[in-house]
């Protein structure tokens, strides 16, 4: 029937808000737990979720050696051309030429967090940092070399 | 003031302290002074002064509290680094828009823009003049006070469609449209919700709609019907003042800031002003026809309970109904999502609009026959 379906319609809309605003109302008469992070102030405790991407790093372990095989795979990938893989020729203890990295340059300016390299590498060498801090005076202090010095491949991977 | 001191001694109680002493005893002062000319004068600057700086404190503290309510729901903090607690915040802000330009643009109908952020506060201001903020206090006491108060609210609409015409721009004239369109509506069911209390009282009269309640609220006394014209007011208004949910006239991520995207500056500070005064205006309204103004909670014939009632001051009375009723609002704003224009109208015409109707029968008949307190 018409009216008793006019009837539960308001009824049934009604609840709904209220259901709502009980939500709001509990959090707003709850005040503990807070979401945000009061920056500046906790610069020492800050706790920044997983999922925050702050830069691109090259990881090196403590015998500083990375696992990048200068694939150029993250340089294909990313969209504005923030990475710029400068490669040379290692010669191998059997005489061999192997390709390998000289320079990761990683420009900070152009990057636009996309993820799309660390989703191109295949041997996990870069992930995005966690880091926010970026501010500096002078633009070039943004274009980043990410190997370390005398940094070298890891044994074993190819 | 015009219109004061009303007597009303129906329910004397000892307050320590209350704004009639203050306001009788600066007419006495005055009238001893001057002649009867120069005190009206006299007397209707104090008026005006007085309600600028309501207005003003009314920003400040409406604009805190609409942060502070927000940031308390999305379990966030909310303003807290300007002063203590972050109680100079809105002041800053209020600094930041005075010192900017107020641009106006090139194609903009330049009289009509700049008139558009005037008639919405001068709407506002006119609205105060019926309120009784406290026993006695009251810029204007007139006879049809809540038809004044039915009629000025609708000019508001003008003010809107007139910042939207003249900017010149596709997205204010549409939030303009929009606007119109959501105003004249729920105009109707605020209009229908409030004939409810005159019904009730069989005065359009603020004051004795405020005595009628010296033995409880109407909300309390007037059963399930009255409350049904409360929810609808409060629905009605909330959709008048062009809030959340109902605020597609700015609708920020379609409309950028509908019929202010324009304006900058001061001139935008007015149309921000407006915004709150007219919650806190429609608020007090709401406050004063159901839950009765500044009548302290009275319970029938409990003279005991009623007379400790009657020692916290009216206008804290006033006051702490008028923020709840603003409270409330500030909680459907950051509950509920925006509705769609057809889905507002759909509300309005089909819902709320047959059930005040009927609201209003039934209210009828239950003045006639005498079923409430």
């Amino acid at each position: 029937m018409f009216i008793v379906k006019y009837i539960k319609e308001v009824f049934g809309g009604l609840k709904s808000l209220l259901v709502g605003m009980r939500r709001t109302g509990y959090y707003f008469t709850h005040h503990k737990e807070i979401i945000t992070e009061q920056y500046p102030d906790n610069r020492d405790t800050l706790v920044m979720a997983d999922r925050f991407k702050g830069e691109v790093i090259l990881l090196h372990d403590e015998n500083n050696e990375h696992a990048c095989t200068g694939c150029t795979a993250c340089e294909l990938a990313c969209p504005n051309a923030t990475i710029k893989i400068v490669t040379k020729f290692d010669i191998t203890p059997e005489g061999k030429k192997k390709k390998a990295i000289d320079k990761f340059v990683y420009h900070l300016e152009l990057c636009t967090m996309c993820n799309l390299c660390i989703v191109a590498c295949p041997t996990d060498a870069i992930k995005m940092a966690q880091t926010f801090e970026h501010s500096v005076f002078n633009r070039a202090d943004l274009t980043k070399i990410l190997n370390k010095p005398d940094s070298k491949i890891r044994e074993g991977i190819e | 003031m015009p219109g004061l001191p009303l007597s009303w001694r129906g329910n004397e109680g000892e307050v320590m302290w209350s704004l009639t002493n203050i306001s009788s005893a600066i007419h006495d002062w005055l009238n001893q002074t001057f002649n009867p000319t120069w005190v009206m004068v006299i007397e209707m600057v104090i008026a005006g002064i007085a309600v600028i700086g309501l207005f003003a404190v009314l920003g400040l503290v409406l604009v805190l509290m609409e942060r502070r309510v927000a940031a308390w729901m999305q379990i966030r903090l909310g303003p807290n680094r300007v002063g203590p607690f972050g109680l100079m915040q809105s002041l800053a802000d209020t600094l930041k828009l005075l010192v900017k330009e107020g641009m106006t643009p090139d194609g903009a109908d330049k009289f009509l823009f700049n008139l558009a952020p005037f008639i919405a506060m001068m709407v506002a201001m006119l609205l105060m003049a019926p309120i009784a903020f406290a026993k006695g206090f009251q810029l204007w006491d007139m006879n049809i006070g809540v038809l004044y108060v039915t009629a000025i609210s609708s000019i508001m609409v003008i003010s809107i469609l007139m910042a939207g015409w003249a900017s010149n721009n596709k997205y204010s004239l549409m939030g303009a449209m929009r606007s119109g369109a959501q105003i004249v509506s729920y105009e109707l069911s605020a209009g229908l919700s409030i004939l409810t209390i005159v019904v009730l009282t069989g005065s359009l009269n603020i004051t004795d709609i405020i005595n009628a309640q010296a033995d409880g609220w109407w909300i309390f006394k007037g059963h399930i019907p009255v409350i049904i014209s409360f929810v609808i007011f409060i629905i009605a208004v909330t959709a008048e003042t062009n809030r959340a949910p109902f605020d597609l006239a700015e609708a920020e991520s379609e409309l950028t800031a509908g019929f202010h995207t324009e304006y900058s500056g001061m001139k935008f500070a007015l149309f921000f002003l407006a915004e709150y005064i007219n919650v806190f205006i429609v608020c007090a309204i709401g406050a004063t026809l159901f839950l009765g103004g500044w009548m302290p909670f009275h319970i029938g014939n409990w003279e005991a309970f009623n007379h400790v009632m009657d020692y916290i001051p009216s206008s804290v009375w006033f006051f702490g109904k008028t923020f709840f009723l603003i409270f409330v609002i500030m909680w459907f704003r950051w509950t509920f999502p925006r509705l769609r224009i057809d889905q507002l109208l759909t509300l309005e015409w089909k819902y709320l609009l047959p059930i005040s109707m009927f609201n209003l029968l039934l209210v009828t008949a239950l003045a006639i026959l005498g079923w409430h307190f």
